[in-house]
This record gives structure tokens, sequence and C-alpha cells, in this order.
């Protein structure tokens, strides 16, 4: 990382936490949504900048969300760490296995496959009493190794648990788009038949990227089930994949940071929208992803740096 | 056996409702190459189009071979007003960039769609049963069938051979077929691409809105009737292979007939069995049962 | 001489009804340059891709060093010591020369294992060092900062064959690498590539259309029609061939004045 972007994701992470002790609750709240569901558009980045876009993430951030539901329902896990451990990891387990078929699709093919797979957990979870049906669960309270808080201070405690680890991921996917394999990405998208010749498996490099978005999904999911303290199908369903895309479109594949600036945005609007105009909220979405797409096709990140491949190590 | 005959009754009803809202979406993508998630918008509009006009139509108590006739010819209207607007006003800025950018757009106006909807025809549902109550029914030994129903599979089966015939014996339909092959040498022959598109994207609309319109009278039209069709169309024609009309016409049949067995045999699980079947031909046929990937010379 | 880098033995591949290659049986010493000459279709390009792993063929097989490399995949026939470039040069069009040369480069270098991948950084001083010395070799350093999207046919060519270059392939196949190109320009290209791997001792085949071009370069010529050989030797007995004159060159009064039409 060059030092200018250490430091401004520093004083943002500070900013956040110091923000954590003052803002109202309701702020509080939102800001803990709109970074768990950045995790999984960080995730949507990652797939993003090697060219593919998934109109099913929404299973994964599903699949993360009632593993929390049902291993803290029937498998008297409360603490919160494990829980969302759990949560990332039984996504990232789905999505290695399907992945083996996924990998192989590219472009709308790829988009619709995930999105139909989406849509297969939203079937079976609609029609399955014991997982309750389209009612969906309640999650339990969690615990933090052991401190077990409650109302503003459980809102309080989610927060930071929710800062932690989008720092820590942040942290990992910034290494990781740093790294060959990460980096890749550009080549891959561009001519994935000259990195074949040149000597490195493309499916196992886009394999690795939909686990580690699955993953990021799965996590984002298990944070938003603790922070709203409910699953239902709807996390499944495509329009939930949909509005993720939306921000990824929005907030460019440019930097990490990103995705979370991009969804506090989408959350903090979609809230204010809701209030303020009911009826022309789908009006705005629409029209301003058009105008995106139309007048910024790197997203609103580049408005501020466009995407260099590698420029942090730019060769003496 | 009496359990069979329902199987396949009730599951070519299904394909033909499939058909009829899935062939405006591959015609599209066969021809543009974009997924048009708009299609869902083309058929909400269709379906609140007829049944709000049906439903003042019939409380005037004019006779009712007209009802139909109105039906179909607003959603025509509708579709082509849209479907107008769609492709001149957005979607000829994004030709030629990326196949998952077009669609995006589309999910774009998909969105401004579903609003404008509420904003026409307000928040509240419709119900045009009016149609279906004076087709009324025929018995077949003990089963009762709807005469709409029956319509609907004539309906479905003329409009897959209109499309063949279209495609096949028409001008404009060899266009179409040499845009589909080969579009730049479609271009250096003269013909006009931009028209083909214009005309291609206008009759996907139409048929779109004619769909919604059939439907209406056996649906509730209420808010989010376009979110779940797309989704469904876009399994038919995933399964057919896109832009392929064979494709749709097979799709339809087969999602159609798994559905109708799944309802009879193991309710529980019809709502995934549509996507459990994409799944499935996907894994075998990665680009549906009519197309073939063509491998990349260099 | 000593055994063969390369042998290839009754190869045979069919598309359909097709046959796009059939008997063919040859074997390359070590640094030899071998051009290839051959009418359109007539099979030049299947050879190399069924070498190059990108084709598996219907019939025979192919060793490489001795190790029998038929119907591998292409990046471990890569990772193996083959290397390729293409008839339309295979490059990553929104990187920079110098980020394209590094993608090899580091591909070149990459540990085989996915762990290896992540903790690989991507330019390593190795990998670094590597492309700049490719870069100056094929002379193409002044566009070192260019978006390769941007650059004229020529380099496209010579950075297509740059990168196939990086982690030191021992057999390096060329497709047409003078294609597209101007025929003014067509030697001096041809001059830069041969330099290039003549000072790191490779063996090289090569396609090529141009007849003045392989009599220039080549030390010996494999003839293609229809897919298969049907001439093979010194370039100038081979250009001889009765066969190859009628079916492929045309007499020397026609290759001289141009290449553009060898129907
Ligand atoms: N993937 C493929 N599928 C079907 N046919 C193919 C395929 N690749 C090549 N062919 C056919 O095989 C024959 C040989 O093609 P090839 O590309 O090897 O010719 P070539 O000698 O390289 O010609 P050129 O000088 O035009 O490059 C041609 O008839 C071609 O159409
Ligand atoms: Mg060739």
């Amino acid at each position: 990382m060059v030092r200018g972007d250490r430091i401004a994701a520093g004083s943002a992470f500070l900013a956040a936490a110091v923000a954590g002790f003052m803002l109202p609750d309701w702020i509080i709240s939102l800001a803990t949504i709109a970074f768990a569901n950045g995790l999984v558009v960080l995730g949507l980045i990652v797939m993003w900048r090697a060219g593919l876009v998934s109109f099913g993430q929404a299973l994964y951030y599903c699949m993360g969300g009632y593993a929390v539901a049902l291993i803290g329902r029937w498998g008297g896990v409360t603490d919160a760490f494990l829980l969302v451990l759990v949560g990332g990891l039984s996504a990232a387990g789905i999505s290695f296995v399907i992945g083996f078929l996924l990998a192989r699709y590219r472009e709308i093919f790829f988009a619709m496959l995930s999105l139909a797979l989406s849509m297969i957990l939203y079937g079976l979870l609609v029609k399955t009493e014991s997982l309750g049906s389209t009612d969906g669960l309640n999650v339990i309270v969690p615990t933090f190794l052991g401190y077990a808080p409650h109302q503003e201070k459980l809102i309080v405690a989610l927060y930071f648990l929710v800062l932690v680890v989008c720092a820590t991921a942040a942290l990992l996917v910034g290494a990781y788009f740093r790294s060959l394999a990460g980096a890749l990405a550009i080549p891959v998208r561009d001519n994935e038949l000259r990195v074949e010749f040149l000597g490195m498996s493309v499916s196992r490099l886009i394999h690795t990227k939909l686990v580690i978005s699955a993953l990021l999904a799965g996590t984002g999911g298990a944070l938003a089930a603790l922070a709203v303290g409910h699953v239902d199908p709807n996390m499944s369903y495509w329009t939930t994949s949909g509005e993720f895309v939306f921000i990824t479109i929005l907030a460019g594949a440019g930097s990490v940071g990103a995705a979370f600036v991009g969804s506090l945005a989408f959350e903090s609007v979609r809230s204010f929208a809701f209030a303020m105009l009911p009826q022309l909220w789908e009006i705005l979405l629409g029209s301003v992803l058009l105008l995106t797409i139309l007048f910024l096709p790197q997203g609103l990140g580049s408005l501020i740096e466009r995407l260099h491949w590698g420029r942090e190590a730019k060769a003496p | 056996m009496l359990n069979a005959f329902a199987v396949l009754i009730d599951g070519l009803v299904y394909a033909a409702y499939l058909f009829i809202v899935a062939i405006g979406l591959t015609l599209i993508f066969g021809v543009m190459k974009i997924l048009n998630v708009a299609h869902g918008s083309f058929f909400t509009f269709g379906a609140y189009g007829a049944a709000s006009a049906v439903g003042i139509y019939f409380n005037r108590g004019l006779p009712e071979a007209g009802g139909y006739l109105l039906m179909v010819v607003l959603a025509m209207a509708l579709g082509l007003v849209l479907g107008l607007i769609l492709e001149r006003g957005i979607m000829r800025w994004v030709y030629g960039r990326d196949e998952v950018v077009m669609a995006l757009v589309t999910y774009a106006a998909f969105l401004i769609l579903e609003d404008v909807v509420i904003l026409i025809w307000g928040p509240g549902s419709y119900a045009a049963y009016q149609p279906l109550l004076s087709a009324g029914n025929i018995e077949i030994g003990e089963l009762i069938l709807s005469n709409y129903d029956l319509g609907l599979i004539a309906v479905a089966a003329m409009l897959a051979a209109a499309c063949y015939w279209g495609l096949k014996f028409t001008r404009y339909g060899r266009l179409l077929t040499a845009v589909i092959f080969d579009r730049e040498t479609a271009a250096a022959f003269g013909i006009n691409v931009r028209v083909v598109y214009t005309v291609t994207f206008v009759i996907g609309a139409m048929l779109g809105a004619l769909g919604g319109a059939i439907m209406a009278p056996k649906i509730a039209v209420t808010l989010g009737i376009g979110v779940e069709v797309i989704v469904l169309a876009f399994a038919v024609v995933a399964i057919g292979g896109m832009g392929s009309i064979e494709g749709a016409f097979a799709g339809a049949l087969i999602v159609g007939i798994c559905r109708a067995a799944t309802v009879h045999l193991f309710p529980q699980v019809e709502l995934f069995v549509i996507y459990a079947v994409m799944a499935l031909v996907l894994m075998i046929r990665p680009y549906g049962l009519f197309v073939r990937a063509q491998p990349r010379k260099i | 001489m000593s055994s063969p880098i390369l042998s290839v033995q009754d190869l045979g591949k069919r598309f359909g009804s097709l046959f796009a290659a059939r008997d063919i049986t040859v074997s390359i010493p070590a640094q030899q340059t071998v051009g290839v000459i051959g009418a359109n279709g007539a099979g030049k390009t299947t050879f190399i891709n069924m070498i190059t792993g990108h084709l598996r063929p219907t019939k025979g097989t192919i060793h490489f060093e001795g190790r029998d490399i038929t119907a591998l995949p292409s990046r471990q026939i890569k990772a193996m010591g083959i290397s390729r470039s293409f008839q339309v040069a295979q490059i990553f069009p929104s990187l920079t020369v110098f980020e394209n040369m590094c993608a090899a480069a580091a591909i070149g270098r990459a540990p085989k294992t996915l762990i290896g991948h992540v903790r690989t950084p991507l330019r390593s001083q190795e990998s670094v060092a590597e492309a700049k010395t490719l870069l100056e070799l094929f002379q193409i350093a002044p566009y070192r900062d260019s978006l390769a999207a941007t650059l004229p046919q020529g380099i496209r060519k010579l950075l297509d064959i740059g990168m196939a270059l990086a982690g030191a392939p021992r057999l390096l196949l060329l497709d047409e690498p003078t294609s597209g190109i101007s025929i003014e320009e067509k030697f001096d290209l041809m001059q830069i590539v041969m330099s290039a791997l003549l000072s790191r001792k490779i063996t090289v085949l090569f396609v090529e259309h141009d007849m003045d071009i392989i009599e220039g370069f080549a030390e010996r010529v494999l003839a293609f029609y229809d897919g298969t050989v049907i001439a093979d030797g010194m370039p100038a007995a081979t250009l001889a061939d009765p066969r190859v004159q009628t079916l492929i060159s045309g007499p020397k009064l026609r290759s001289a004045v141009g290449t553009g039409a060898h129907v």
C-alpha cells in the first residue's frame, strides 16, 4: 500500500470507531448493516476485477445468515465471533463445491447461473417449514467472548464487531489484490487464452475468486443476521443480489474502501428515500444506476482515482 | 391415469404461459445480445393495462368478444410505446458495450418502471377475472378444464408457428436470421442493423406486454409480478439456449411439465424445481439445449 | 546431432469430416530454426495448437525432450519449456507494455501451488528484471508505458513474442510472426525476433507465408498441404520442389511480387 492510502484507511477506521461512541443508535444500526453489506460488495469487486458479475451473490449472503440462525438455535453457540466465522465458512464451503461448475462460465451465463442457484435456495427455504418458511427465523442475541450486552450496548458492540471484521477483510483483500493471484484478475478479464498459455490455470484463479467472494458474502450475511436479529428467504431473492450488484457498480472496482463507502451511501439514501418519498425509491435507484453506467463506467470511485494495475508498485 | 393426464394438461398450460413470456426475451437476446431484465416491466405493463381496461369494459356490459380484443390491442400498444422509449431513449447509447453492462442498463430501466407502474395504477391490485368467467369450462372425463387455459395453449402454439413462419419466410425474418448469424457481414451487405435492432426490441416488448395481458385474468395483478416473471423467463430461455426460438419452446415445455409433475407429486419442491432443472441442463450443456459453444480459433 | 528436442509421430486431427492434420511425422533437433509454409487452411496453426496442448490430437503422439506431452493442458506444456506466439497477437489490452511483460515474467516464475500464487508478489525483483531485459531485447522499451490496446501492429507482434519468451522456454513456436505487417517492415521485424532468439539458443519453429523470409531465416522448411507435410528439407531444396511450387509458393516470380494471395 502506498503511504497516503495507508494513512487514509487508518483515519477512516479511527473516525468510524470514534463515531461508534458519539452517534445516535439509529445511525449506528444503519452503519452496522451497511458495513456488513459492504463485505458482500467487496466480494463482488473481487470477481468484477476479473470481469465476472454475479446476479446470485445473495445465495452466500443468505447461507451465512441462516447458518448463524441455525447454529445459534440448535447448536447453542452464542459467541458472535464463532457464529460469524461459521457463517462465512459455510458459504465458502458451498461455493467451493459449486465453483467446479460455476468457474466454467463467463459473462451473462455466469450471471444467470449464479442467479438460478440463489433462486434454488430461495425456493427451498420458502417451502421448508422447519426453517421457518417465508417467515424465516429469529437469531439469538450474541455474546462477545463472554461479554453479554443488551439494548444500546448490544448495538454498539455489534457495530464494533462489524468494524473489526470489515477492517480485517479490507486488509486481507488488499493484500490479495497485490499478490500475483489477485493482480492477474485484469489479465484474466483481458485475455484468458494468453494467461493459460503463459502457464497459469485460469479456472483455478477464478475458482479462488469465487470462494473468496462467497466467504465475504457469507460473513456479511452472518453479521447482518446478528444485527437484524432475524433471517428470511428474501435474503436469497434475486432482487437482493441486484442491490449488491448495484452498489458494486456505483462503488467501482478501483479500491477496497469503495465497497464500504458505497454501501454506506446506499443505505443512507435508502432510509432517507423510504422516509421521504417511498414511491420514488426505485426510480431514484434506477436513474442513479443508469447515469453511473452511462457517464462513469468505472464507478463513483473513479471520480477519485482511476483503476490502475499495481500502480503503487511502479518499478523504479 | 387421470393424474398423468392432469399433469400433462397443467404442464401444457403452464408451458404455454412460459413460452409466451419467454419468446420476447429470447428474440431480443438472439438478435441484440441483450439480456433484457426490463422484459418483466413489459409484462407488468401489459397485465396492468389489460386488467384495468377489462374491468372498465366489462362493467359497461359491452359485448364479451370485444373484451378479448381490447386486452390484446391495448397490450400491443403499450409494448410498442414502452419498447420505442427504451430502445431509442436508453438502449442505443450502450450498444457495443459488455453484455453484462447492457443487462444492468435494462435492470435500471426495470427498477424505474416498477415505480412508474405504481404512479400510474396505484399500489392496489387488480383482478381481471371476467374473461376467464365468460370463457367458461369444459369437462373431459372427470377433469374440468377452463376454456381460457385451452385457449392459452392455442395462442402459444400460434405464436410459435408465427415466429417460425416469420423467421423462415418473411423478408424481415430473413434479415433477422442474417443479423443473428453474423452481425458484421449483415451490415456489410447493406442491412440496416440499427433499424433491425429497433424493430426487434419493439417486437420483443410487444410480446412481453402481450404475455402480461393474456395472463392478467389468471393471476392477481399486483406489485411484484414482473419480478417473478423475469426470473422464470430467464430460466426457460437458459434451458433452451439463449436466443433460440426452438429453445424457448423446448424450455417452456420441459419446465411446464416438470413443474406440473412436482405440483401433483411433491408440492413441497414446486418453486425450486424450475431452477434445479435449469442448473442440471446447464451442467450438461453449458449454453442450453439448442446453442452450441463456438470454440475459439487462434 | 543429439536426440531431437521435439518429435511428432503420426499426428492427426479431425474436425468432423475434415482432416486438419494427418500422418505428420517430424522430429526437430535442438537449436534448429524451422520454417513452416503452406497455403491458408493447410493445417499449420492446427499443428502448433496440438503441440501446445490447445487442441487434443485425434491420433498420434508428441514427445518433448523425450517426454510424452500428448494432450497435456497448455499450461503444463508451457511449464515444461514450450512456448508460443499467435497469428493474431494475444496481449492484455488494458495493461501497459511493461505490465504485460511483467505479467508474463511473473507467471513464468510463479510457484505451482495456490498458496504460492497468493503469496507471490506481482512484481518481484526477478520478474521486473526479466521484463525489462525482454523489452530491450525486442526493442520495444520506448513503448514501455503505452497501453497495449493502442500499440501499432508491429509492436503488438513483438510484445506477443516477447511474452512468449518469458520464463526461458527451450522451444518456441511462432505462428505467423509477420502477419498483418507491411512488406517493407516484415524483414526488420523478423531480424529483431531472430537475433533475440538466437542469442538465447532456442529451438524455433515459425510459420511464414513470405518465401523470402523463409529463405532468409530458416535452416529447414516444412511444407504443409491439406493437413500433411509434403516436403521437408533445406530451404533451397524444399522451395525448389515442384510440388511445393505448384501447391504452395508458386514460381519464384510471384513470391517476389507479394504474399497477399496464397490460396
Ligand atoms: N477449432 C476448429 N474447428 C473446426 N475446424 C477447424 C478448427 N481449427 C481449424 N479448423 C480447420 O482446419 C483447417 C486447418 O486450419 P489451420 O488454422 O490449421 O490452417 P492454417 O494453415 O493455419 O491456415 P492460415 O494460413 O489461414 O492460418 C482449416 O480448414 C480450418 O477451417
Ligand atoms: Mg494459421
